[in-house]
């Protein structure tokens, strides 16, 4: 059965050449049964795995498949291998699990649009590319896996390409996170060439024996791989493209640019941890990284009256928080927050897209209103996955996620109280942001009516993922709560514990309590401003101050401003300054010269018989010459 | 009986041979062309015969055989050359084929 | 036979000279059967008999007998000499005569500027036919094969160019 391994990430992909080569002949119902059918096909073995793995003996259960080698260059040589452990299995079944659901509920979505089964293909491709990428054992597949995703992000913004917007929005995402690409790249060949192989489990094991902490080379490597890692998780400072991302259709956003793709940098660096605490200033740089965006994610997050942007950046958030896990070495809770987000951000992209096709396409938040009582499961739904996203205490799985970053974050010797501080008041941040979402969109003055289009494939994924969004948490019970830390004990082998100043550790109570009155804090806050009236709010924003600030922050800090002028001008001023290339000169020249030869020979060309022997006489004469006269 | 100088006889080919590439450069006629062609041939052979004639070998003698051979066979596809020009165009002026001009 | 040979030398001089510049086809290849007579007179004034016989019968008959046949099927009358007087104007001459003059000036110079060995006499011992024929199909036997290969080719391809445009074969 583990043997079937292979077959997880080769459905999804047998799926895309069957959608992408007989697309137009399956129809809307065959392309439905083949584009879902192949995610839940995947998702099927990937499930049944699960038992054998769990047989498999040993703490440190590893299976690995090596299906061929990819290329042979001396020493160097790359295989086509899949290795499942603990991390990539978590991996695997929430990737294929969220995919399914929405999947399933992409079916009703897109239904009606005219690139059905191009949508189908490229969701597929990317469920197989990010398959690939999760359960790579060598960082060249995991590379492949990673441009995959990324090539499908791109494809799947701009999938309604023939507006211009969404089109740029694709290109921006791709360019954006092509910085981070290259400096993955750059950080492959630095291991490639000092570690002599690309396969994660021998590289760690080399790089551990090889390399001194905090020297050097582990330093310059690490970094390269932070450098892609912020690119692909849209992180401080290359975030700017996942605003813009959202102009795709919301399913791609819930799947790729909230629940798998963009925590490919999560798992990236989760995968390489043991290069990131060889290097503890670039270890440190992550949770500053991932500090920062949280905080600024989470301010920019308060102003967006586009509800898929205030999800984006929450998304940014929230990976900002798995940054900071991973930064404080808390590994194991990065990994376990990337799964309860997957859960409820998933959730709740899938309950803004039933929103925004009840409302016509309205993606402004303002303009909707009242609707808990029209959609009444959206609804439900929707609040679930917030008060996930919020941490509401005890219930909801973003709680014990988040609760615990934070308390590893407040205890780890990596950590301290400023970055705890900087979580706790993101936390509060996410609370207000979230729930004024929900507040404005449910709650308050009805504004139209809904359309009524949501059928039962859209409405099933919503229940299971809230189901979810709730149960997930129960896997990982702090010590407080009845001390049954199931998923980090079932990630040790892979990942290991944090390094935590015992003092520090006995805070967790006090912790808890302080998150927990954080999150209902900000619930009430923005219960205050925005359940009624919200007359203090219009009162507030009439303030200038508050008003620079907000504008500000709706444009996500003056990122794309600054980069705009920093990078994009300049290039395009050089590039229209020498529009008329100056090293084509040369070339033109080039062209220019022989096309004189030619027409000074061509002119000797005449045609004539006697012109030609005259030629040949003056050859004659000329040679004759030479001959008599040397 | 008297020798004469090989010089001299060169001298006669090279003279013979410089009118027939005169008349080649100068007609336009193609009948005086492949006529001044036959005269350069010739020369050619007589500058082998009287070459030959100073060593007293054969050499000489068979070269201009061979020459003869090569302008029977020039002449040949020549004329017949020159009839198809002059039903293709109508008459025998070299510089009405200049159909190759670059 | 030196004088001989001069006189023969002056009259294929001046025959060809003439042959060449004639407007009249026929007058031209008229001279031209007299510089070739004259030039068979001078083989025979160094002694080569053989030679100067084939020159007689197959230049100067047969490959201007091919000459006068083409002639008269071209059926050039009095207007292609006005045609020719068109041609030939006096300014047209200027050109090739100068680059004639200088390669036949250079060739006499070196002629004349050679050192003593080759510029021998050519003595006037005849080379009978016995020894041109034992040369010829001696050690010249695979050239003769080759020859007979061109006159062959010659006669096909003359054959297929001389057909009318609408003939087939």
């Amino acid at each position: 059965m583990l043997y079937w391994l292979w077959l997880v990430p080769a459905v999804p992909f047998a799926g895309f050449l069957i959608l992408v080569l007989a697309g137009r002949r399956l129809g809307r119902a065959g392309t439905a049964v083949v584009g879902v059918g192949s995610i839940a096909v995947a998702t099927a073995i990937a499930f049944a795995i699960v038992p054998p793995f769990l047989a498999l003996p040993g703490p440190d259960r590893v299976f690995t498949q090596t299906l061929w080698t990819w290329m042979r260059i001396g020493d160097f040589t790359p295989t086509v291998g899949l290795r499942l452990d603990a991390l990539s299995l978590v991996m695997m079944l929430v990737v294929t699990g969220v995919s399914v659901l929405i999947h399933l509920y992409s079916s009703a979505f897109m239904d009606g649009d005219e690139g059905y089964a191009r949508f189908f293909s490229y969701m597929n491709l990317f469920v197989g590319s990010m398959l690939v990428l999760v359960l790579a054992d060598n960082l060249l597949l995991l590379y492949l896996g990673w441009e995959g995703v990324g090539l499908c992000s791109y494809l799947l913004i701009g999938f309604w390409y023939r507006d211009p917007v969404n089109a740029n929005a694709g290109r921006k995402a791709f360019i954006v996170t092509r910085v981070g690409d290259t400096a993955l790249a750059i950080g492959l060949f630095l291991i490639a060439t000092h570690l002599g192989t690309l396969d994660i489990q021998l590289l760690m094991a080399r790089a551990a024996a090889a390399w001194a902490p905090g020297s050097a080379l582990p330093i310059a490597a690490a970094a390269l791989l932070l450098g892609g890692a912020v690119g692909k998780s849209a992180q401080l400072p290359l975030q700017t493209w996942l605003p813009d991302a959202m102009a795709g259709p919301t399913p791609v956003s819930a799947l790729i640019h909230a629940a798998t793709m963009v925590t490919a940098g999560v798992y990236l660096i989760a995968r390489t941890h043991v290069l990131f605490a060889l290097a503890p200033p670039v270890q440190f740089a992550v949770a500053v990284v991932g500090a920062a965006t949280l905080l600024l994610a989470g301010c920019s997050a308060l102003t967006q009256r586009d509800i898929k942007r205030v999800l984006a950046y929450s998304t940014i958030s929230q990976i900002g928080y798995m940054f900071l896990a991973l930064g404080v070495g808390a590994w194991s809770a990065a990994i376990f927050h990337f799964m309860t987000h997957a859960f409820f951000k998933a959730l709740l992209f899938l309950g803004a897209g039933v929103v925004i096709i009840e409302m016509h396409e309205e993606h402004d938040m303002f303009e909707m209103g009242g609707l808990r009582r029209d959609l009444p499961v959206t609804f439900w739904t929707f609040l679930i996955g917030s008060a996930s996203l919020a941490a509401v205490p005890l219930v909801t799985a973003g709680f014990y996620s988040k609760d615990l970053i934070l308390f590893d974050t407040w205890s780890s010797a990596a950590g301290g109280p400023w970055l705890w501080l900087a979580g706790l008041v993101g936390a509060l941040l996410t609370s207000l942001y979230t729930f004024r979402m929900v507040f404005v969109t449910f709650f308050g003055e009805r504004h139209r009516a809904p359309a009524g289009r949501a059928g039962w494939r859209m409405t099933l994924p919503l229940v299971v993922l809230a189901v979810l969004a709730i149960v997930a948490g129960f896997v990982e019970l702090p010590p407080t709560l009845g001390d049954k830390p199931y998923f980090t004990g079932f990630l040790l082998p892979v990942l290991p514990a944090v390094a935590a100043i015992p003092a520090r550790a006995l805070d967790l109570g006090r912790l808890q309590i302080a998150a927990g009155l954080v999150s209902l804090a900000g619930i009430y806050v923005s219960w205050l401003l925005y359940g009624g009236r919200r007359a203090t709010v219009t009162a507030l924003m009439r303030h200038p101050s508050a008003l620079v600030t907000r504008r500000f922050w709706f444009a996500g800090w003056g990122f794309d401003w600054l980069y705009d002028h920093v990078f994009v001008r300049p290039v395009v001023w050089f590039a229209f300054a020498d529009r008329h290339d100056v090293v084509d000169r040369i070339y033109d020249g080039l062209a220019w010269s022989s096309r004189a030869g030619w027409r000074a020979l061509s002119a000797t060309e005449t045609g004539r018989i006697r012109a030609y022997a005259a030629g040949v006489t003056i050859g004659a004469i000329i040679i004759t010459t030479i001959v008599i006269w040397t | 009986m008297g020798a004469v100088p090989l010089a001299h006889g060169l001298v006669v080919a090279a003279l013979l041979f410089g009118l027939g590439l005169l008349g080649v450069l100068v007609r336009r006629n193609l009948i005086f062309i492949l006529l001044s062609i036959e005269v350069m041939l010739n020369a050619a052979g007589l500058a082998f015969v009287i070459a030959g004639a100073r060593w007293g070998q054969a050499d000489g003698q068979v070269m201009f055989l061979f020459i003869l051979a090569t302008a029977a066979a020039e002449v040949a596809v020549g004329l017949a050359l020159a009839l198809q020009f002059y039903r293709r165009l109508g008459s025998l002026d070299a510089d009405a084929a200049a159909a190759l001009r670059g | 036979m030196p004088a001989t040979f001069y006189a023969a030398a002056v009259v294929a001089v001046a025959a060809t000279a003439l042959a060449i510049s004639r407007k009249n086809a026929v007058h031209g290849l008229l001279y031209l059967i007299v510089s070739l007579l004259a030039v068979a007179l001078m083989f025979f004034a160094v002694g080569a008999e053989f030679v100067a016989a084939l020159e007689v019968i197959i230049y100067a008959g047969a490959i201007m007998v091919l000459f006068v046949f083409v002639m008269m099927l071209l059926n050039l009358g009095p207007q292609s000499v006005a045609q020719e007087r068109r041609w030939l104007p006096r300014r047209i001459w200027a050109g090739p005569l100068v680059l004639t003059a200088v390669l036949i000036a250079e060739l006499i110079y070196g002629l004349a500027s050679a050192g003593p060995t080759p510029a021998g006499a050519a003595i006037a011992t005849a080379i009978d036919p016995l020894h041109v024929g034992v040369a010829l199909f001696g050690p010249y036997a695979a050239a003769v094969e080759i020859a007979s290969m061109l006159l062959l080719a010659g006669l096909i391809g003359a054959y297929h160019l001389g057909r009318s445009p609408g003939e087939r074969s």
